[in-house]
């Protein structure tokens, strides 16, 4: 023993214990690292660039004659798209009440009532082939149902085809926000006495109310660019709409018509109005993330 | 499975209770689907004691103890076969809702399981869940005191009730089953997730709960049971018959049970020849 108490054992013959940077295992483990570094990089150029274009493209633009005024003709300068705003906004508010209930009462059953019943099975099943569904073919169901139906191209029609394609992800993400609730605080709220309809109203869904918004955003933002279901359902009009069962101006569309154009005055609007869009859909994920903050 | 019991089959001495018997329950079957689970146990609850469940893993304790306020209907396949007279009522007639029943007996699980919510909300659920009318803040600070959580949390009932420690947060169940002061208090082997600091809090908690309320205590844990409990069921589990059916051994006083055990089994199980 030695005086500070500590015996230390004899010394062994010990391989080098420092680090060497040129042994293979080393160089391998740097490679692959700086593969990872290179490829993150590599993946994340074209989403800033894109939104680079956007600020300087579309921020040059980007006034309040821009934001109210309406689409200019032909040789016109100055005006705006503040119909196609107001149109798209209205839209996406129909096809969000369309498709966030139905989808949430949807969820519920798929991860709750029964899950794993046929029915269930099946229309999980066909929610998850429906995320990969061609958009235009939304819009061809709605122009086959509303708009011939009606006779008219609408919001309406434009709403229920944004609708179709929101369903299905405001559906999954749901069942799988209300499936990450721990059975044991199930387990508890039913240990308390709760009716299955309390357990789902008062436990699942507080809980699992931030991945349930997520899967919203995910789909009103995906719903919000969209332009080929609305090409045949809302179409446009260059006018503010006064009514919901008229053809409706919407900013993918107005971008896509503006940006085929060889009007200078049109290609800027063009930019302004898909800077404008990407503001929207951030301006909702912001508010999402602010409700949705789990509190506990 | 579903073949009538053989007559040879072991079958443990009635206990005879000795106090008014607030949940007398009496085994026969329990199925899950066309397992059989459990068989022939007979466990009177005593009022205001603390019942011991004690045996190896898959002797069904938790089953029975899950079978007192029908948790076991949620689980697919489940059938209850005797009966369980709650005072004078059997819970397993048709006519019974086990929302209900669950109300007046209820429940402490193996895993502290608090809701996502403020630490007073979750104290607070059950009793707005029955619409209490009185003066809430009163009868939550009664529940926290009740499970003696009150001290340490106080000053902060409006933080999440994950935010505490184990034990706390197992308190914090326990004051959320008490608050609505159900008739009896069912626990899954509440210290099984927890050290043995906040296992000797939640211990003392019981001795004093017992005072006002009915306790069952499923425990893995012998010591326990021997610090506890004042009535001991001991069950066993047969594979001899190439199934794993639990049953009921024994059933005693706990001083009793642990000293002088009448069955053989009980004895090999209690010096640990088995687990």
């Amino acid at each position: 023993m030695s005086k500070s108490g500590v015996s230390l054992t004899k010394s062994i013959e010990l391989p080098s214990l420092e680090r060497k940077f040129m042994e293979g295992r080393a160089l391998k483990s740097l490679a692959l690292t700086s593969l990872t570094w290179f490829a993150a990089f590599l993946a994340s150029i074209p989403l800033f660039s894109v939104i680079y274009m956007l600020l300087v493209e579309g921020g040059a633009r980007l006034d309040l004659e821009a934001l109210t005024e309406l689409p200019p003709a032909g040789f016109e300068l100055g005006g705006g798209f503040g119909n196609a705003i107001v149109g798209t906004l209205v839209m996406v508010a129909i096809s969000t009440s369309i498709s966030v209930p139905l989808g949430i009462l949807a969820a519920i059953y798929l991860a709750i009532l029964e899950p794993r019943s046929k029915l269930a099975e099946t229309a999980r099943f066909l929610a998850k082939v429906l995320t990969g569904f061609p958009s235009i073919l939304a819009g061809v169901f709605a122009y086959a149902t509303i708009v011939i139906w009606t006779g008219t191209y609408s919001a309406w029609a434009g709403g229920v085809a944004l609708a179709v394609l929101m369903l299905p992800t405001v559906t999954l993400a749901a069942e799988e926000a209300m499936k990450q609730v721990p059975q044991r605080m199930k387990d508890a709220a039913y240990g308390m006495g709760c009716t299955r309809t309390q357990v789902i109203w008062k436990v699942v869904l507080p809980t699992g109310l931030p991945g349930i918004l997520t899967g919203v955003i995910l789909a009103v933002a995906g719903a919000a660019g969209e332009s080929a279901p609305l090409l045949f359902t809302a179409l446009f009009s260059n006018y503010y709409m006064s009514e919901l069962a008229e053809p409706t101006a919407s900013l993918s569309i107005l971008i896509y018509n503006f940006s085929g154009m060889p009007f200078e005055n049109q290609l800027e609007l063009a930019w302004a109005a898909s800077l404008v869009l990407v503001l929207i859909v951030l301006v909702f994920n912001i508010i999402a993330r602010l409700i949705g903050k789990p509190k506990y | 499975m579903n073949a009538p019991l053989e007559d040879s089959l072991f079958i443990a001495e009635a206990y005879q209770p000795e106090g008014d018997v607030v949940i007398d329950c009496n085994v026969k079957t329990i199925h899950y689907g066309d397992f059989l689970a459990v068989r022939d146990s007979a466990v009177p609850i005593e009022k205001n004691r603390i019942t011991g469940f004690i045996g190896p893993s898959g002797c069904g304790k938790s089953t029975v103890l899950r079978s007192l306020n029908r948790m076991n209907d949620l689980v697919d396949g489940f059938k209850f076969g005797g009966h369980v007279h709650y005072h004078a009522t059997d819970i397993y007639k048709n006519n019974i809702d086990p929302v209900v029943v669950r109300r007046y007996i209820g429940m402490v699980f193996q895993q502290p399981n608090p809701f996502s919510m403020s630490i007073y909300d979750n104290v607070a659920f059950g009793l707005r869940l029955n619409k209490y009318k009185g003066d809430m803040d009163e009868r939550v600070e009664k529940a926290l005191r009740g499970a003696a959580l009150w001290e340490e949390v106080k000053n902060k009932l409006k933080n999440s009730g994950l935010s505490l420690s184990g034990g706390q947060q197992q308190r914090l169940c326990i004051a959320r089953a008490i608050a609505t002061e159900p008739d009896v208090l069912l626990m899954d082997e509440p210290c099984s997730a927890l050290d043995p600091i906040a296992t000797r809090q939640v211990e003392e908690l019981m001795m004093e709960l017992k005072e006002s309320y009915t306790l069952a205590l499923v425990t893995h844990n012998m010591q326990q049971a021997t610090r506890v409990a004042d009535n001991t069921a001991f069950f066993s589990v047969d594979i001899s018959r190439g199934g794993r059916t639990g049953y009921l051994v024994e059933m005693g006083k706990t001083q009793q049970l642990f000293e002088q055990p009448r069955e053989s089994l009980t004895k090999e199980y209690l010096s640990g020849q088995f687990s």
